[in-house]
């Protein structure tokens, strides 16, 4: 039985360097590993929405007619499972968090360059459904 | 025959942010009774599995518990895959065990930073968090997350550490050890800390194997039962003994976690060494048909997982028995004829996690 154990401790925090970050000073770097958001690069995307039917959260969009490519950033819980569905490569997660927004339900739409041939699609999607 | 009071505690108090609610009948200052009712962050979990193709459903999995998520992922995967016969790559599952692990050092510091809170040792409160983050950074810098890990998927794992890394991430640990033995020190030794918890809410061997507690509630009773023995991922291969405590007392389920920080360090040792090369994962063919029970060992004791499926992408019921729910009954036991002021300690000693109790 003791009552000095913590000084050791106590010493250590007294002389030692603060454990926290000064953050708005210092600012935390990440991981490269960390999942913070997915980032969407539109050159490639066939708008095959292959990512809108796997997301868990139900957080992505896709829009054949219209050629956009939405993300709800609320929603999306960056489990980083598009990404890795996706045929073409063309969203990555990166590490850096999502921008503070005002509006809870605010969408954010790309577009992609894409233009789906007329007859074509409609079979490579059922193509994916079944598969 | 004394006056009886009834006083609320919770579902909204600070020594817990957990929103159970109990009705503590008193006499004068001893609890009498404990009525607890659970049910105010009820989320549907398990019906979403209608909704959510076996794949998917890994990530809601996940998110049924903060802290330990990756091994509700993990015990998920685990029982499709055996209801699939799929045999996941030896790699995969030690890299599940050495998460697990990773997941319950973070669960029990965790866990002592608020033991510490709630018997008012603020600054040991912050050192155990302070120590837990070095742990939640290794996490991150491997998995890519906190506590949502997200790397268990049917099938093996979504990620894999390079050997130089987890021989660097062993290297810490090991280095991070000394910091945590320093700390916890002061929860074995420290008279203040003793005088709250040695001898507080006893639970014989007796009454623990009879109310049916698990985890650290059932070994600080002196029962050796861990469902790791089971030897389910990479745990057959690996050398432990369930850690066990005899007096039954808050300060023997403290001390079991305690000891169960440094045994989850020397598995992590042992799997790093004995680790093989190979691939993290194989494909998924087909749907599962068939149901089947697992029993996994979480930082708060067994949880059990049921699945079935009738060879549709959805499955039919995924049941969870969570380690909390199974220890509400011993906690309602301890606090009978304790004093008020002991009731958060005590509380807390079966390490509640009622978001995940009511998924």
């Amino acid at each position: 039985m003791s009552v000095l154990h913590f000084s050791k401790t106590v010493l250590k925090s007294l002389f030692g360097k603060p454990a926290t970050l000064m953050y708005p000073v210092q600012v935390r770097e990440y991981s490269d590993n960390t999942r913070g958001q997915i980032h969407f690069n539109g050159d490639d995307c066939i708008l095959c929405g292959l990512c809108q039917k796997k997301c868990p959260a139900g957080a992505i969009k896709v829009s054949r007619d219209e050629q956009k490519w939405e993300i709800n950033r609320f929603r999306c819980i960056a489990c980083n499972y598009c990404s890795e569905v996706c045929p073409k490569k063309c969203l990555e997660m990166v590490n850096k968090y999502v921008t503070p927004r005002i509006a809870p339900d605010s969408v954010e739409t790309f577009t992609s360059p894409y233009v789906p041939p007329s007859k074509k699609p409609a079979a490579e999607k059922g193509k994916t459904i079944s598969a | 025959m004394p006056n009886r009071t009834i006083i609320p505690f919770g579902p909204q108090h600070p020594v817990l942010p957990e929103p159970i609610h109990l009705d503590l009948v008193l006499e004068d200052e001893k609890v009498v009774e404990a009525l607890p009712s659970i049910g105010f962050v009820h989320r549907g979990l398990e019906k979403l599995v209608e909704k959510r193709d076996f794949l998917e459903y890994v990530f809601v999995a996940e998110r049924i518990c903060g802290i330990c998520s990756f091994i509700h992922g993990m015990a998920y995967s685990q029982t499709v895959e055996e209801i699939m016969n799929i045999e996941i790559p030896e790699r995969a599952s030690y890299l599940r065990t050495i998460w697990g692990e990773y997941s319950r050092i973070h669960s029990h510091l965790l866990w002592l930073g608020l033991m510490a809170d709630a018997f008012g040792f603020e600054s040991l409160f912050m050192h155990s968090w302070r120590i837990r983050e070095t742990i939640l950074d290794m996490i991150e810098e491997t998995t890519g997350g906190r506590v949502i890990f997200g790397t268990c998927k049917v099938g093996g794992v979504r990620k894999d550490i390079s050997n130089d890394t987890l021989q660097g991430m062993v290297r810490k640990t090991l280095e991070l050890e000394k910091e945590i033995r320093e700390i916890t020190e002061i929860f074995i030794k420290d008279f203040t800390v003793q005088k709250r918890l040695v001898g507080a809410g006893v639970l014989t061997k007796e009454e623990a194997y009879t109310l049916g507690t698990v985890g650290p509630t059932l070994r600080g009773s002196g029962v050796a039962q861990d469902a790791r023995t089971l030897g389910y991922a990479a745990f057959k291969d690996l050398d432990f003994e369930p850690i066990v405590e005899k007096d039954g007392d808050s300060y023997a389920r403290c001390v079991v976690r305690i000891r169960e920080i440094f045994q989850s360090i020397d598995l992590i040792k042992q799997a790093a060494a004995k680790i093989p090369d190979g691939p993290i994962d194989v494909k998924v063919k087909g749907n599962p048909e068939g149901e089947f029970f697992t029993r996994i060992e979480q930082p708060r004791g067994e949880a059990i997982y049921y699945i079935k499926g009738s060879n549709s992408k959805y499955l039919d019921r995924v049941r969870v028995r969570t380690p909390t729910f199974a220890n509400i009954p011993a906690m309602v036991k301890t606090l009978q004829g304790c004093d008020l002021a002991d009731v958060p300690v005590l509380l807390l000693t079966i390490d509640p996690c009622i978001s995940c109790t009511e998924r």
